[in-house]
């Protein structure tokens, strides 16, 4: 049973990354905040699995790319909040040019095979 | 695995931000108008297993490699635990290596590495007079009272030499073992008494004081330690001093005494009347403290200064004496460094050849595990996991065998000091401390990792397709290549090891070899004090002690040659004094002068020692005080000075500026090794004397009766014959005193200890290296015949001869040895060349000696047929039946 979320992670791995760390652009949030914004800006086509979700969390506090407080929420309930930090600001902006190659390149092999030999 | 209470509130916290998505969750579909109770459930079912997120999230925290770590120490435990046998062999091995090295380290680190037991000892150094072909000749006194007087870079500067004393009046006469040393001396060291006080300034003068220190072991064995020993009297060579105090059991300086000292006195209590005479040395050394921020350069120019300032006005005795200062606990370890290193390296080899079989055995495990790891790989195990998995293993393997040497070690280190000559200094410092527990502890870890390495990666590489391929029985080309390169690898350092042990052992062989140029078989010598009145007597009374104690002695059943003997005795005590060539030019100085080893006999020396007479006669018993001085030279001083081998009849002039005396050459004996087997033929000193000791001067017969040396040939081994000489001279007085009793060949044996010692330790590390060599290839050819019994049997069943598929096996083991051998060859050669330019231990055999290389290559092929022949028997008995239906 493990194996399979561990699985799973290493296979949304640096797509995950990149979609929180977007996502903590707009502003800091917690991490019921984040799985339903990804969710919502993809249509519901993403919905991401809690638990990629918080190991994805920890980690990336763990690399000080985002930072983590206790915070009230309106609810008056104790959340944990999570924000952009400098160093995942570059990050981000890093992740993403990658990510633009990527889709580039894919989208080439992909593009009719007429298209490319003209 | 439940972790660290420090990391609960971090658990907590990871639980209340899950506890918080949830309720946000149930909020929002109440929200949208589910129940409150259904919200929640189905918030939850969204979610997923809370717990396994939790656990999975933990993963990420960075304390899971801790976690791994016990899982695997724990697997790994298991795993050992299931192979009794190979654990058992591999921990065993592991903890002779590592026990091995440890113990040789306690002995570098007490001896070499750990400052000396003086406050700021990195600024005492040893204070030696350097005459023109010799660095660390002694001081004498007016010197060094000058040198005291005039330096700018000491704090303290004290000299010392030992001496002995005769304690009477306490029952038995008792030898004593003493030094006598400046007031500095305790200061500098900084040692307090254990009670009492140290000696002031004003009992340096010459016979000024009669105050001693005794030892706590003195103190306890002669007082019973009564705290009022201080100021009690005690007779020493037949007169009173008084204790003044007891220096601490544990203070040892072991500089050029080995011995324990009982006594320490003012210098000034030295009696000898040449502590005035600024040529004379007497065996004064000195030690001094460098004030703070001076270095020892500044320190050597200073008394550069000082000396040629002396030189200038002293010049019959001080021209070309300098000072020579040297870091004390350079000048007391110096020179084991090299010896004590070149031992560390040869059991650090040891330590490498078991490695590499470890990782053999390792490897052939490892095939018998492949399904494991296979399975485990397919669940999903990463190769790096399993490498991790492994090295703990082998690392556990390690520590297990790392805490059993370390056993071992404490118990060996103390067992071989014991049995050591005592020859190495510090030898009482030696044992466990910080500093030998981590080198034990590194280096056990480094020997997991060097040998669970490669096999590790190895294994984990294997793919699970591969394995299950070969049906979980493979043998894989590239393993076996492995083990075949371990083999080679370790027949190589084997061979170094052999190698350099033969070189060593055939060295000793060849020094046993060696004419010492006395005979000394039969012979003993020993130390004789008169009675302590003696010492105060008239000189011709002491003439007459010594006339009468010879032919006491002569007249003892079973004595075939006796004499007394002053001044050097070969290899066991040196002394050398200046000359010059009647009817050549006088010399200006004393440092211009010859000098020769001088011996002080009676007329049957020769008889004693059976020194060979070449040319003239010996001393008989009418050259004495009243006759003409006489002399009698080596073959080697008769040949540097007179090669016109006219030796005999010319008169040489013996002494220094102020006391010379001439002395007719009458006859020419044979040169005797005076500095050992191994080193006389390099010292500069060979040329020797031999003078008639009843022709000594009044004032050097007045200091005999405190100790002169006598030598004894007896006829045969005679039972019993120092009893009945201690019989005879206790006949003479009771109050005389025999002590050292030595034979000859037990001098010679004494003068070869260390080399022995070297050769035992070198001998066993080498043997162990070829046993675990040969283990090694066993094993390896073992392992190759049990995987390829089946090809065996086909082979046997196609019709080859049993001594065909002997032969295959053979032959395969022989190329591994035969590679090792020649790359051990060549690194040894290396090695040996090395070897021979940093220490003495080669005597007689050439750089490469090839005739030592040979015959260790042939020791070493011998051993790897053997380890072949048992698994070739084993291959040539495979029944083709049996291999084949296997299939």
């Amino acid at each position: 049973m493990r194996s399979r979320y561990q699985n799973r992670i290493e296979l949304l791995q640096g797509t995950l990354d990149l979609l929180i760390l977007q996502t903590l652009q707009w502003g800091a949030q917690h991490g019921y905040g984040i799985s339903q914004a990804i969710r919502a800006r993809s249509g519901d086509a993403l919905q991401v699995d809690t638990g990629s979700l918080y190991p994805a969390l920890h980690r990336l506090e763990r690399q000080k790319w985002i930072a983590a407080a206790w915070k009230v929420s309106e609810n008056k309930q104790r959340v944990r909040v999570y924000r952009l930090t400098a160093a995942g600001k570059r990050q981000l902006l890093s992740e993403r040019s990658r990510w633009e190659q990527l889709s580039e390149a894919i989208a080439g092999i992909l593009k009719p095979a007429r298209e490319n030999e003209a | 695995m439940r972790f660290p209470f420090w990391r609960r509130s971090r658990q907590e916290e990871l639980g209340e931000e899950i506890e918080s998505h949830l309720r946000m969750a149930a909020r929002e579909r109440e929200e949208r108008g589910e129940s409150s109770g259904g919200a929640e459930q189905a918030a939850r079912r969204e979610f997923g297993n809370a717990g396994l997120v939790r656990e999975v999230t933990r993963d990420q925290w960075g304390w899971r490699w801790l976690e791994q770590l016990v899982q695997d120490l724990r697997y790994g435990a298991r795993t050992l635990r299931n192979s009794p046998g190979f654990t058992a062999i591999a921990v065993l091995t592991l903890a002779l290596g590592i026990g091995a090295n440890t113990a040789l380290f306690s002995v570098v680190n007490g001896v070499l590495l750990n400052p000396l037991p003086f406050p700021e000892p990195n600024r005492l150094v040893s204070v030696d007079a350097s005459k023109p072909n010799f660095p660390d000749g002694s001081i004498s006194y007016l010197n060094f009272l000058d040198w005291h007087r005039l330096n700018h870079s000491f704090s303290f500067f004290a000299v010392s030499r030992s001496t002995g004393y005769l304690l009477t009046g306490m029952g038995a006469a008792d030898e004593l073992d003493a030094v006598v040393v400046t007031s500095d001396f305790f200061p500098m060291l900084g040692i307090k008494p254990v009670l009492g006080r140290w000696f002031t300034p004003a009992e340096d003068e010459i016979g000024e004081s009669n105050v001693v220190a005794i030892s706590t072991d003195l103190w306890r064995k002669k007082f019973g330690s009564a705290p009022d020993v201080i100021g009690r009297g005690i007779t020493l060579d037949g007169k009173g001093y008084t204790i003044v105090g007891v220096f601490p059991g544990h203070f040892d300086l072991p500089m050029r005494y080995f011995h324990s000292v009982d006594i320490y006195a003012p210098l000034g209590e030295f009696g000898n009347p040449a502590l005035n005479v600024r040529a004379a040395g007497l065996g004064i050394h000195g030690i001094a403290r460098l004030k703070p921020g001076v270095t020892i350069e500044q320190a050597r120019a200073d008394m550069q200064q000082v000396t040629h300032y002396l030189a200038k006005v002293y010049p019959d005795s001080d021209k070309g004496t300098g000072a020579t200062l040297t870091p004390l606990k350079e000048s007391i370890v110096g020179k084991v460094r090299s010896f004590l290193l070149l031992l560390l390296g040869a059991v650090g080899l040891v330590l490498l050849i078991a490695c590499v079989n470890i990782a053999n055995l390792l490897l052939a495990r490892g095939t018998g595990r492949s399904r494991e790891i296979a399975v485990r790989s397919a669940l999903g195990a990463s190769a790096g996991r399993l490498v991790r998995q492994m090295l703990t293993e082998s690392v556990l393997l390690a520590v297990l065998g790392g805490a059993l040497g370390l056993v071992l070690a404490s118990v060996g280190t103390q067992a071989a000091l014991a049995a050591l000559p005592a020859t190495l200094p510090r030898a009482s410092e030696v044992g466990i401390d910080a500093r030998v527990l981590w080198f034990s502890a590194l280096l056990s870890l480094g020997a997991g990792i060097l040998f669970g390495l490669i096999p590790a990666i190895r294994t984990a590489r294997r793919s699970t397709y591969e394995t299950l391929k070969e049906g979980g029985r493979g043998a894989s080309g590239s393993r076996h290549r492995t083990q075949a390169v371990l083999v080679t690898v370790q027949m190589a350092m084997a061979l170094v090891l052999l190698a350099g042990a033969g070189l060593v052992i055939r060295s000793l062989a060849r020094l046993w070899n060696v004419d010492p140029g006395f005979n000394p078989d039969h012979v003993v010598t020993f130390n004789l004090a008169l009675a302590p009145q003696m010492m105060h007597a008239p000189v011709a009374a002491i003439r007459a002690a010594y006339r009468n104690f010879d032919a006491t002695i002569a007249a003892t059943p079973g004595v075939e040659a006796e004499s007394l003997s002053w001044g050097a005795l070969p290899m066991y005590m040196e002394d050398d004094t200046d000359f010059w060539i009647a009817g050549q030019p006088r010399p200006a100085s004393d440092n211009e002068m010859d000098g020769m080893l001088d011996y002080n006999v009676g007329p049957d020396y020769l008889k004693a020692m059976g020194i060979p007479l070449l040319a003239g006669r010996f001393f008989s018993s009418s050259d004495d005080e009243h006759a003409k001085g006489v002399t009698v030279v080596d073959e080697v001083l008769a040949r540097k000075y007179f090669p016109n081998g006219d030796a005999i009849g010319k008169v040489i002039y013996q002494g220094d500026q102020t006391h010379a005396f001439p002395f007719e050459i009458i006859g020419v004996v044979g040169h005797v090794k005076q500095w050992g087997l191994d080193a006389d033929d390099k010292n500069p000193l060979r040329a020797e004397a031999y003078f008639p000791l009843m022709q000594f001067p009044d004032r050097v017969i007045a200091l005999m009766p405190s100790g002169t040396q006598v030598v004894v040939r007896s006829s045969g081994d005679v039972p019993g014959l120092t009893a009945s000489i201690r019989g005879a001279i206790s006949g003479i007085s009771k109050d005389e005193v025999i002590s050292g009793v030595e034979t000859m060949h037990d001098i010679i044996q004494a003068s070869l200890a260390s080399r022995r010692f070297a050769v035992l330790l070198l001998g066993a590390f080498a043997a162990l290296a070829l046993a675990l060599a040969g283990i090694g290839l066993y094993g390896v050819t073992a392992y190759a015949v049990g995987q390829r019994t089946h090809e065996m049997g086909i082979r046997l069943a196609l019709g080859a001869h049993p001594r065909d598929v002997f032969r295959l096996v053979i032959g395969q083991g022989l190329r591994l040895a035969l590679a090792g051998l020649v790359i051990g060859a060549a690194a040894a050669v290396i090695l040996i060349r090395l070897l021979s330019s940093f220490s003495q231990l080669l005597y007689g055999v050439g750089k490469s000696d090839p005739l030592t290389l040979i015959a260790v290559a042939v020791v070493l092929l011998v051993v790897a047929l053997l380890a072949c022949y048992i698994p070739a028997r084993r291959a040539m008995r495979v029944d083709p039946m049996v291999a084949l239906r296997y299939e």
